[in-house]
């Protein structure tokens, strides 16, 4: 298994450890629920180094990145930051990632998913335009700290006024001699950001975070949380809303796709099935009668027709009850729409709702 | 972390405890089990009068992360339901032992339970985990 540079420090805080696509990663430290409130209440730290980031370089950088992102790269400046897909060659998608302009027309950084990391650097080497590509995921340890106090955590161990910074920018500087890249990103609906730190000094800044949180509520969140914060705003990942599989615009993804912009990677097939008209939608969905929606279960009409799955489902901690997101087919994709879940040969009563599910 | 593993139950490998009373067995899961699940959220039981066979799954338990199937330490007949975990399952992760007992089984045969652990062989498998 790989280990974080925050392995250790996970350990010692007592956290529960499990493998998490090849990652030895903290699953809860003290208990999701209480850990997932905090993140909406407080403030949280999470250990996301386990995340690949991928250097493109040099006067080939952009034209490379075009091509093999949906998003308009060219209008990034110095310090902005994009969502972005990076599509595949059968109208489907290697992964959803994050695009840092760094300098613009010449350094990129782009973060991509822990699970498909060496997938896509491999692929993003083969469709290179002539970039320098590197994957530099070994050099960067990454923290996200997260929660209405974040900010507030950020502005006393920083010296770049993180709360003076708009959403999706990034700013370089140092932490204790180390290198650091904060960017104000982040994967659960509250405000904060997530901060690129040189390897060496993760645990170092992670301790500081934490110590120097103490009276703001600041502790260690776990995989666990993560996922059910990210559920509760409809966050798609990687492996249960899309794969390489989705078209992007079933996912609700259209928001990140500029195909009048740009030529990219198997636009046509991508915007073709657009344009030929979509089968199926990523809704959100609340149940009606007893029993918990997971990944894989299936939806059905009253009349007994196979009409989707779950792509993620939980108990959400903020609302105390069930929720969960399905691919739907689009006569049922209303909201209000009623259908049955599949729950273990059970069916059970399940209506399509308005996302996300916690608001902020 | 210290569980409490009463000596007087017999133990299944997937961590249900069996108390037995002449051909009565109460059935929950151990303390190491709702350690492990975390929060637990949802409880699907049998209903009064089924069947149940050793070793096949007879209901399920979900936490907020993930969802466990529930194993019979003994094959019978359901003839209780512990009904209170329906409003508050939360007693699982409180009281595993005692309050979030799960069943009461009518025995079909006390040959079964040479099949199953009892306290100092689950300690030592829980030890290795």
């Amino acid at each position: 298994m790989k280990k974080t540079p925050l392995a250790d420090t996970h350990e010692k805080l007592g956290a529960r450890m499990v493998d998490f696509a090849g990652w030895y990663m903290p699953v809860q430290y003290i208990g999701l629920r209480e850990e997932h409130n905090n993140v909406r209440t407080n403030v949280g730290l999470f250990d996301v180094s386990h995340m690949g980031e991928i250097r493109v370089k040099g006067p080939k950088a952009v034209e490379t990145l075009e091509w093999l992102t949906t998003n308009d790269v060219s209008k990034l400046n110095d310090g902005e930051a994009q969502y972005s897909l990076l599509p595949n060659d059968q109208g489907g998608l290697v992964d959803d990632i994050i695009v840092y302009c760094l300098s613009k027309d010449s350094d990129y950084l782009v973060c991509v998913n822990a699970s498909n990391k060496d997938k896509d650097f491999a692929w993003m080497t083969k469709h290179n335009k002539g970039s320098d590509m590197t994957d530099e995921s070994d050099l960067w340890g990454q923290i996200a700290i997260q929660g209405p106090k974040a900010l507030e955590l950020c502005d006393r161990v920083f010296d770049i006024k993180v709360s003076e910074m708009k959403s999706f920018t990034v700013k370089s500087g140092t932490f204790k001699g180390h290198k650091i890249m904060i960017a104000t990103t982040g994967y659960t609906g509250e405000k904060g950001c997530e901060v690129f730190v040189e390897a060496a000094g993760t645990a170092d800044l992670w301790m500081t975070l934490l110590e120097t949180g103490k009276d703001l509520g600041c502790m260690g969140i776990g995989l666990g949380a993560r996922d059910t914060l990210r559920t509760e705003m409809k966050y798609s990942l990687y492996g249960h809303e899309i794969d390489d599989t989705t078209n992007p615009y079933e996912a609700g993804l259209g928001w990140v796709i500029k195909p009048a912009k740009k030529d990219f990677m198997n636009k046509a097939q991508i915007v073709g099935k657009k344009e030929a008209g979509l089968t199926r939608n990523l809704v959100g969905f609340k149940m009606l009668e007893k029993g918990i929606p997971r990944q894989g279960y299936s939806l059905f009409s009253f009349d007994n027709k196979e009409i989707g799955k779950v792509t993620s489902g939980t108990h959400s901690p903020t609302l105390d009850e069930p929720i969960g997101i399905a691919f739907i087919d689009v006569a049922y994709a209303k909201e209000g729409t009623e259908f049955l879940l599949d729950i273990r040969g059970r069916k059970v009563k399940a209506v399509v709702c308005k996302t996300p599910f916690v608001t902020k | 972390m210290a569980f409490h593993i009463p000596e007087d139950y017999y133990y299944t490998k997937e961590h249900e405890w069996a108390q037995v009373d002449e051909n009565i067995v109460t059935v929950g899961i151990t303390e190491f089990a709702q350690d492990q699940l975390g929060e637990v959220v949802y409880v699907e039981l049998p209903e009064e009068g089924q069947k149940i066979t050793q070793g096949q799954t007879f209901g399920v338990i979900e936490s907020v992360k993930a969802v466990s199937d529930l194993y019979a330490p003994v094959s019978g007949t359901v003839i209780e339901v512990n009904a209170s975990l329906g409003d508050d399952p939360s007693v699982l992760n409180d009281d595993p032992v005692n309050e979030g007992w799960l069943v009461r089984i009518e025995m079909d045969t006390e040959k079964e339970l040479a099949n199953l652990m009892r306290a100092p062989d689950y300690k030592k498998l829980i030890s290795e985990k």
